[in-house]
């Protein structure tokens, strides 16, 4: 069990997080986008989709964007999610950044995601379970 | 009618558990269900439509990449189309698909054109007899409600 759900376990879970969200999406699969529109809501959050790294970096090009977090998935067309990401901080986005990889990903694989400026990364398939701590946590931080 | 509401829930819950026990389905399916809610009524049905939408345009696309009459097979759509249906699959808790996928990818890899013609045909196979299975058990749902019933929770561990 990581620390954050060690920590969580001594208390009674919450079901939302923290502050209402306002979360990006970034997956080029549909299937993803819809499950994973569904579970922020769940966790009492809105969101908006984007089908690729390139469309998010649109998005925040006229610097508008206003996400409190974004999920974004790594191997993506047009833009992945590595170079979503550099680039969105490169544009100075300060929204916290989820990575969503694969249990296929090795660490050299996820640590390479990492440092093109996540925040922390996650494993598909995204549940409440795995995402509301984590979110908790990171807006601790 | 209390006794047809039983009846109906017991085969309900005896074929929920026949699917996943015959590994048609997996845990991912049940934390598919749990994202639906009274505010989301026809959730699952949704993401469902969702996938086999894909599996009909991945298939295709798979079939038109390793069709030698039209020139040299190409590996790499088949690869890249299996590595989708491996995903969406995944994300939905279709077990037998996302296992079939596995060994495709590996004959993608090793460019065995009988080994992906194989696959194949036993992932359209796999993706229809799932598609009947979770046909049969929402018709149950749906009888169970119209007989003014309630679709038992099931437990599968």
């Amino acid at each position: 069990m990581s620390k954050v759900e060690t920590k969580m376990s001594k208390q009674t879970k919450p079901t939302e997080t923290k502050k209402k969200l306002n979360v990006l999406i970034v997956d080029d699969d549909a299937i993803n986008r819809t499950l994973h529109a569904r579970i922020i809501n769940q966790i009492g959050g809105v969101s908006k989709t984007a089908g690729n790294g390139e469309e998010a970096v649109i998005l925040h090009r006229d610097g508008n964007a206003s996400f409190d977090l974004i999920l974004m998935d790594k191997e993506m067309p047009e833009r992945d999610g590595a170079s979503a990401t550099k680039k969105l901080r490169e544009m100075k986005v300060t929204s916290m950044i989820i990575g969503v990889t694969t249990l296929a990903d090795n660490e050299e694989e996820r640590a390479a995601f990492m440092e093109a400026g996540l925040n922390h990364c996650l494993a598909k398939p995204l549940s409440k379970e795995n995402l509301l701590p984590l979110i908790n946590h990171l807006l601790d931080a | 009618m209390d006794a047809l509401i039983s009846q109906l829930q017991r085969q309900f819950r005896d074929y929920t558990i026949s699917l996943y026990q015959q590994d048609f389905l997996d845990d991912q399916f049940t934390e598919l269900k749990k994202l639906q809610d009274d505010g989301s009524p026809d959730f699952v049905a949704e993401v469902l439509s969702l996938f086999f939408e894909d599996c009909v345009k991945l298939i295709s696309n798979m079939a038109r990449a390793l069709d030698q009459t039209t020139g040299a097979v190409d590996f790499n759509t088949v690869g890249a189309s299996v590595h989708q249906l491996k995903g969406s699959s995944s994300s939905v808790g279709a077990k037998r698909v996302k296992a079939l996928c596995v060994s495709f990818k590996d004959f993608c890899e090793a460019q065995n054109f009988q080994g992906c013609v194989r696959c194949l045909q036993q992932v359209d196979i796999e993706y229809k007899t799932l598609k009947t299975k979770l046909q049969d058990l929402f018709n149950l749902e749906k009888q169970i409600i119209q007989a003014g019933g309630i679709v038992p929770q099931v437990d599968i561990n």
